[in-house]
Order: structure tokens, then sequence, then C-alpha cells
């Protein structure tokens, strides 16, 4: 009795499974069927696939050069997030100061702030210090926003860290910097290198801070957002299903990475943290 | 179990000492050795919970000695301290003329065997042994030799290549001790590096740890929870207590001539007796016997083995005697442990041969003079 | 074991940074909320509580503040109505596959807010796919009007975009509920129904709070899926700050917009944090 209860249940939860997948993944799809779509967006059904629309892509130098521009601006804010995040990681586990919690809580803000906050709020600065934009104030904003990531994963791999390590290195005459460097640093090799991968997608992808803060020269999303204000097309199908494709290729990366580093953060923790407000 | 070490130990150093204070004497041939570290009045606390109180403690060349305490009793507390990585609430720790509380761990020459071992996981044996070496900078011909020294001293030359992962705990164990000893530390420090090994390797590790420390020639202390360990292999047992010394000494004397009633309950067993002394006589219930201690109350430890299953014809003046009914019988291979009830109320537990019948009523019999006057501590928890 | 030199070269850098870079420019946006614009647009510093007077004083400021707050507050109803299952069904019944899906719930994650949210609006437009889908099937003559340019088509970008947002803390609190209390649970008598509504959801309370607050907070404060898809009527408070930071030119009044939403991001993250806490057992 209870068990046909039991397997109605799962068809019901298995349907509704399926349908969230189906939603999630509709777009997605649809954007890369297009993508071949002779006639562009829209229409059904898509007729005369053709490789058109990628053929215009790669001779579009603007979009291009925004690829270019967010590429640079990914790798500078990867660097500023992780020498600041590794550092605030290591001051929340092993340093006790005045507005330690109050510390945490800020580094933590801009991941769950909705990103017209840090954007405007970090625009007012660089209006009162005469700053011009340009990518350099993106990449402040980036690296900024995104050492909540360095930080929550570095942390994460630090209450893992057995500290008997660093105590060894010390023990056997290694100062702090040495130490740092030669046992810190390896054994938190995985969190960082996760770190770098997710704070490296995710500026790439970040649009609502660059939004104000962007000067003469347009990141890739922003390039992306420009056409999409002068009316739909097609190219853009054809740059977002490379961008999947990308992302796709960095999940796989991220993936095998988590395989060799049994139980460490990925992007769900990660939100998971940052939704908590706290770190695991 | 046995603690056949106790023998000799007894019967030469009883007599009828009086020690009511804790004994801070070293073995004999130690005392001519200089010191080398000097723990003074070093006190501990974590926020509110002190955790050691004045503790004073010196070490000399070439000495191995263990701290001795439950879990909780201070001892790792201690190491850290001396080995740099906690800091002391008060006191001071002294290396010679150097004062070495002051220094970071990096700058001391003391290397630690951690409980775990600590070997760094992404290096392997030989990088983790030549660690010490390459942050000091030496020459890389010189750091060759001295590995490959230190591995075969402690038979891992074979195992040079190995990720720590891949080799068992009892290696892991030789690596740690190479690593440390390696940099020539004019002390190391071991924090129960055997509490992770099974029973055999353990007894064969103790061994050859032993040996180990009197070929190298530097003074050991060695952090442990297991008595039975601390007498194979100490010079000298500092026994700790909730952060307080009970008691310094060689084992067979600390197993000899207990200063504390702990103390003698903690290393082997023993029975405590109540006794009261009247113008040379002491009264324990229903037993007497002379003794010259001034008048008073007092504790007597008395080892099982030192009392005497008696023949009812044996005549032997000098002995106390006691008649008891046996209410249990332990067996522990050679001998076994006899519990008997004795008239009075009075529960003695004897150490016997083992015997092959059961045995009920018997007579018991013990010399005054390994009836020890032991202070009293608070019971142990 | 670490000197005071190690901690100060570990906290001092970052502590000033963001001082620099977070403290600062709130702030800042704290002070532009009590400053104004002259008639030749330029920054008056003089202090009032003018903007905020305007505030509650204008309709299509608070109005558009609600509206937003109910545009989130389906979004998060979705979301979870959505997200709640999907995680119960991978935490309990997925078995082998739990990670595979799991990987697939991540997925979307990845691909560009901005390309998914244009996405949509491929599907839903007036000759986008899924009205020329509905006329090739002759469900309908006429393209639906209605499914672009209207907070449906928002409330339904956002819910895309934030049910993994809400499905994550969820399943990750079904994972650390221990199996042996489902098994006592069964073992004591109760149905797989009563074990899910007296074990189950009870314990996992603490991870849908956080999951319905990620996808209030972010929605609430999103602006590009109501400018591309939105229209007039799907309008949120963000896309007026936007204009008042442009073309409106009135930075004093949209600060003092942003801070009403930061408090009110704030607060809500702190109440959330009070329910987790209450709702927690270990």
């Amino acid at each position: 009795m209870s068990s046909t209860a039991r397997i109605s249940n799962s068809n019901w939860l298995f349907l509704h499974a399926v349908c969230v997948f189906a939603f999630l993944y509709l777009p997605i799809a649809v954007l890369i069927l297009y993508s071949f779509n002779r006639e562009g967006v829209g229409g059904f059904p898509p007729h005369h696939l053709t490789l058109d629309w990628y053929r215009t892509l790669f001779g579009d130098g603007p979009m291009w050069d925004s690829v270019l521009n967010s590429l640079q601006v990914a790798a500078v804010a990867m660097a500023i997030s992780l020498a600041l995040g590794i550092p605030a990681a290591l001051a929340l586990d092993r340093a006790q100061f005045p507005g330690k919690a109050l510390f945490r809580r800020l580094v933590l803000l801009p991941l769950i702030l909705p990103g017209i906050i840090t954007g405007l709020s970090l625009l007012m600065l660089f209006n009162l210090t005469n700053t011009k934009l340009s990518l350099a104030t993106i990449i402040l904003g980036h690296g900024t926003a995104l050492i909540s990531v360095a930080t929550t994963e570095v942390f994460a791999g630090l209450q893992k860290l057995d500290r008997s390590q660093e105590e060894a290195s010390l023990d056997l005459g290694a100062n702090y910097w040495q130490t740092f460097w030669r046992i810190t640093v390896p054994n938190l090799k995985l969190p960082i290198i996760g770190a770098a991968l997710l704070i490296f997608t995710l500026s790439m992808d970040e649009i609502a801070v660059s939004f104000f803060l962007i000067g003469r020269d347009n990141t890739l999303p922003l390039e992306i957002w420009g056409r999409l204000r002068r009316g739909i097309t097609p190219e853009i199908n054809a740059v977002s299903a490379i961008i999947f494709v990308f992302s796709l290729v960095a999940i796989v990366l991220w993936y095998r990475l988590r395989v060799r580093g049994e139980g460490q953060p990925d992007v769900g923790t990660e939100i998971t943290a940052a939704a908590e407000g706290q770190m695991v | 179990m046995g603690h056949f070490v106790t023998a000799g130990g007894c019967s030469n150093s009883a007599k009828s000492m009086i020690t009511s204070e804790i004994p801070m004497a070293s073995a004999p041939e130690l005392k001519s050795r200089t010191t080398l570290l000097s723990v003074r009045k070093v006190a501990k606390q974590f926020g509110k919970n002190v955790v050691l109180k004045e503790i004073s403690l010196e070490v000399a060349e070439g000495e191995f000695l263990t701290i001795l305490g439950e879990s909780g009793s201070g001892k790792t507390t201690l190491l850290r301290i001396i080995a740099g990585f906690e800091k002391a609430s008060a006191g001071e720790v002294w290396m010679g003329e150097d004062r070495l509380d002051l220094q970071p761990p990096y700058r001391r020459r003391v290397n630690t065997v951690f409980q775990n071992y600590a070997l760094f996981p992404h290096l392997t044996v030989e990088q983790n042994v030549a660690y010490g070496l390459r942050v000091a900078k030496r020459p890389e011909s010189e750091i060759a030799s001295r590995i490959a020294e230190a591995l075969e001293k402690v038979k891992m030359s074979a195992h040079a290549k190995s990720k720590p992962s891949k080799i068992s705990g009892g290696q892991q164990q030789r690596v740690a001790l190479a690593r440390a000893l390696v940099n020539r530390p004019r002390l190391l420090l071991l924090d129960e590096p055997l509490s992770a090994l099974d029973a055999n390797l353990r007894r064969q590790m103790q061994v050859e740890l032993k040996a180990l420390q009197r070929e190298v020639g530097i003074s050991f202390i060695f952090v442990t929870h297991d008595q039975e360990e601390a007498m194979v292999m100490s010079d000298r047992i500092a026994l700790l207590r909730s952060g307080e010394l009970e008691q310094v000494a060689t084992p067979r004397e600390i197993y000899g001539r207990p200063a504390t009633a702990y103390a003698a309950q903690f290393i082997g067993h023993t029975n405590l007796l109540k006794g009261d002394v009247k113008s040379g006589v002491v009264c324990c219930g229903d037993l007497t016997w002379t003794s010259d201690r001034p008048d008073g109350p007092v504790l007597f430890s008395l080892r099982p083995e030192n009392i005497r299953l008696l023949s009812q014809t044996a005549s032997l003046p000098t002995l106390v005697r006691v008649q008891g009914k046996v209410v249990a019988q332990a067996f522990h291979g050679a001998t076994e442990l006899i519990r008997v009830q004795c008239a009075g109320g009075l529960v003695l537990v004897v150490r016997a041969p083992a015997s092959t019948s059961p045995l009920d009523e018997v007579l018991l019999a013990f010399s005054p003079i390994d009836a020890i006057p032991v202070t009293k501590s608070a019971e142990r928890i | 074991m670490f000197s005071r030199a190690y901690k100060a070269a570990v906290t001092l850098p970052p502590v000033l940074w963001v001082v620099i870079f977070l403290v600062t420019p709130y702030a800042l946006m704290f002070c532009y909320s009590f400053w104004s614009v002259s008639a030749a647009q330029t920054i008056v510093h003089s202090w009032n509580l003018a903007n905020y007077g305007v505030l509650l004083h204008v309709d299509v400021y608070w109005q558009t503040l609600l509206r937003s707050m109910w545009i989130a507050a389906r979004v998060t109803i979705f979301s979870l109505l959505l997200g709640y299952p999907l995680a119960y069904f991978l935490s309990f019944r997925a078995g082998g596959k739990k990670d595979l899906l799991y990987q697939l719930v991540i997925i979307p994650l990845w691909v560009s807010y901005l390309v998914r949210a244009y996405a949509w609006k491929t599907i839903l437009g007036s000759d986008g796919v899924l009205n020329t889908l509905l006329q090739y099937a002759h469900v309908t003559k006429h393209p639906l009007e209605f499914l672009l340019y209207s907070p449906f088509a928002v409330v339904l970008t956002l819910t895309h975009i934030y049910t993994p947002f809400a499905f994550l803390p969820i399943y990750a609190a079904l994972e650390h509920i221990p199996r042996s209390l489902v098994e006592a649970s069964h073992d004591l008598g109760a149905s797989p129904a009563q074990t899910f509504w007296k074990v189950i959801l009870p314990l996992s309370i603490p991870g849908a709070i956080a999951g319905a607050t990620f996808a209030f907070v972010l929605s609430l404060g999103d602006f590009l899926a109501p400018l591309l898809l939105g229209g007039p009527s799907g309008i949120m408070i963000s896309n007026i700050v936007v204009s008042l930071f442009g073309a409106a030119y009135n930075w004093p009044l949209g600060a003092a917009i942003s801070l009403c939403m930061l408090m009110l991001v704030v607060s809500l993250l702190f109440f959330s944090e009070r329910l987790e806490k209450k709702w927690s057992f270990s």
C-alpha cells in the first residue's frame, strides 16, 4: 500500500525534475540551435542551417576587441582578488583583531549584494577622486567584488589544512615567508586554482558592476549588451554558443580538479556559503 | 603488563625515607652532566582555563626525559611552549645561555616529531628530510650526503622517492625522525610519536628510538600518556597532572618510591593504606607495624608484588601478616592479580605467580619497608 | 604560533583595501543621499533630507520599489517551488546519478547571465520561438503579446536565473541530514510522507531560507532583465536608479534610493540569518 504511494510520489518528483531541467536548458538549446539558422532568431521550425553567423562573427573587429578587453580584465582582477583574498582568509583563520566579524561580513557582502550597489558606490568614489573611467576601474570593481570568492575558497581550504604542517615547517627552520610559499600555498593549491578559475569566469561574465564603471573600451558582456539594445542580431547567438562551449570546457576542467582533490569547494558550496552569509 | 623493572628498585631504595616534598632528584649518572634546557616557572592559561601552573624543569645534555600525563594534563602545551608554537603566559625557557622563549620557532635549535608526523604530503620522503637544510640554504652536495645518512640511520633509504601517503605509519614515523634529526638539533621533542602505531610495532619502535637516542646523543623530551612506555624508555620521568608536576625522577625511583598517591596509582598498580602513627607504631585497620615517623595520619603505597601469599606454617617475624578471603583473581600471564578481602574491611590487591587452582582463604604478609609513605593527592578524575 | 608581524602582514592589506574600496564607497553613497543637484547640474554639498522626502511623497518611487519587491517575491516563490522538490529528488531519490545531476544544475550558472536573459527574449518575442511554434501548431492565430515586455517575462527570466541559487543551499541542507534519522523515523513507524513533513522538511528549513534570501535579494536589485524584457510595466527600482545616474542626472536621489536598497538587503540578510539560526539544531 505505502509502496505504491511511494512509487507514485517518486514519479511525480521525477517528472518535476525533468521539467525543471527542461526549463533550465531550454534557452541554452534555443540559442545554440538558432545560431545555425539562416533566418536568424525566431520562427519555428528553424530551417536552412548555416554557419554564416559564425563567419560574420569572426570578421567582427569590435567584438574581438571586447573579448581581448574582457580577458585582460579577468586576468588582472583574478590576480587582485587572489592577492587580497588569500591574506584575508589567513587573517580570518588565524588573527584576532577588532572588527573581525564586521570585516568578514564586508568581504562577503559584494557576492550577495546586487551588482548595481557595488557598481554605483565605486562610481561615486572614482568620481570624487577624478579617476577616469576605463578598463582599470572595471578591474578594481571586479577585483574588489570577487575577493569574497578567493576568501571563502581559501578559508575552507585552511579549515581542512592540518596546522601541524606549518608548525613542522617553522620547527625545521623555515621562517613565515618560506613556510607560506613552501607549505601553505602548495597545500592550498586546489582551492586557489579553483578560486582563480571561478573568479576568471565570473569576471568574464560580469555586467552589473561593469555597467557603471565602463570607460571607452567595452568588455564582452557590455559589447553584447550594446548590440542587444539596438535590436536582436543573430550574431549574438553565435557568440553565446561559443561562450557556452568555453564555459563547458571550464566546467570540465573544474570537475577534473575536483575529482583529484576530493571534497574541494565548488561553485555550489561557494554560493551556499555566500547565501548563508558565513563560511563553511 | 608486568613491571619487572621494580624488583631491584624497591628493595634497596626504601630505607624509610620520608619524602613529603616533590623530589627533583635526577639519576646519579646524569648529575654530572650539564643542563641543556631549563624551564623556569612557566605558566600558561587559555582565557580563564589554567593549563600549566609554574612549571620548573631541567633537561640535561643527552638525557631522555619523558613528560608523562593523562590527556588534559598540559603535557602537549608544555612541549609546544618549548618548541615555540605557544607563548607562555609567564616564566622563561632557557637553553644554555640563551633565552629560548623570546625566539620564533624557526630560530630555535629544537626540532619536533609531531603526533601525526606532519609530513608534507606534496613532497617526497627525501624532500621532506631535506626541507630544513634547504630553507637554511645549505649547499646541495651537503644536503645530499646528510639526507642519505639520515635516511640510512632510520632504514628508509629505499623509500627516498616515495610520497608520504605511499608508506606505512611506522615508516612515516621514521621519516619524521630523520627529518628532525638531520638538522642536528640540540633537543628533540617528540609528541606522542608512537600513539598511532599498533602494539607490536610500538614496542619495537620504543627499543629503536631509545637506541637511536643513545647513538646520536641528543637530548629527547618525549611526551606520552602511556606509563609503561615512559618506564621502558626514559632516563627520567616528569609526571604531570592538571598542569602541575607531581614528581620528577628516574623510572625506578618513581615506581619504587612514589612521592604522591597519584604517582603511585598512575605508574603501576598499588594499594593505598590509610594509617595513623602513634608513638612509633603505625595502625592501619587491624594491621600494625613499627615506624620512626612522627605521629599523625599517613598514607602508604604498597605495591601488589610486595605482598606475599604465605603458607600457614611459615613464620617470619619481621613481616606484617593479615588473613583474608579471595574475592577475585585476574590472570595476567606469568602473574595474576588477586583481590583479597581482609579483616577490618581492608581490601588488598596482591600480585602472585599464576596459580593453577582457585584460591579461597589466604594468609598475606608484607615487609613494613615496602609500605612507602606518600602525600595525599585528590582522587583521580 | 603566528607572530604579530605575520598577523599584521595578512590582516592589514585586505582590511585597507576593503576600507578604501568598500567602506568608503558605501559611506560616499550615504553622503550623496543627503546632497542635491543645482539647476546648473552640479552637486550641491549641503546636507538635507529632501531626497528621502521625495522618495516618500512621489508615488512612482515607492510604487516601483513595491512592485520590485513583488516581482522579487514571485521569483523567490517560484524558485523555491522549482528548487526544493528538485533538491529533494536529487538528494533522496536520484541514487548513483546524484553527482551528475548536481553538475547539470550547476552548468547553467556558468553560462552568461546576459546570454540567458537574451535567449528568453528570442523565445518570448512576438515573432519569437514560442509564438511561431504556437502558430505553427495552430494553437493561436495571432502572437501572444503579453509574453514579452511584461512583468511576466521578467519573473520568468529571473526565476530561470535564480532557481539554481535557491536549489544549492537547500540541496546542501538535505545532504547534511544524517540518513540514520530517516531510517529511525521509518523504524518508528512513520510513512515516507510523514518522515518528510516531520523530519526532513524541518531540518532543511535553514537551507530554504538561505536560498530564498539569495533569490529575493539578487532579483530585487536586477536591472538588466527588466531593461531587456520588462517593457514599461516591468520597470524595477534599479532601472530608476540607473536613469537617475544617467540621463536624468540626479545622483543624490539615486544614491538615496540605492541606500534604501542597501539597507533593505542588509536587514533582510540579518533577519534571514536569525531565522536560520533559530531553525538549525546542530
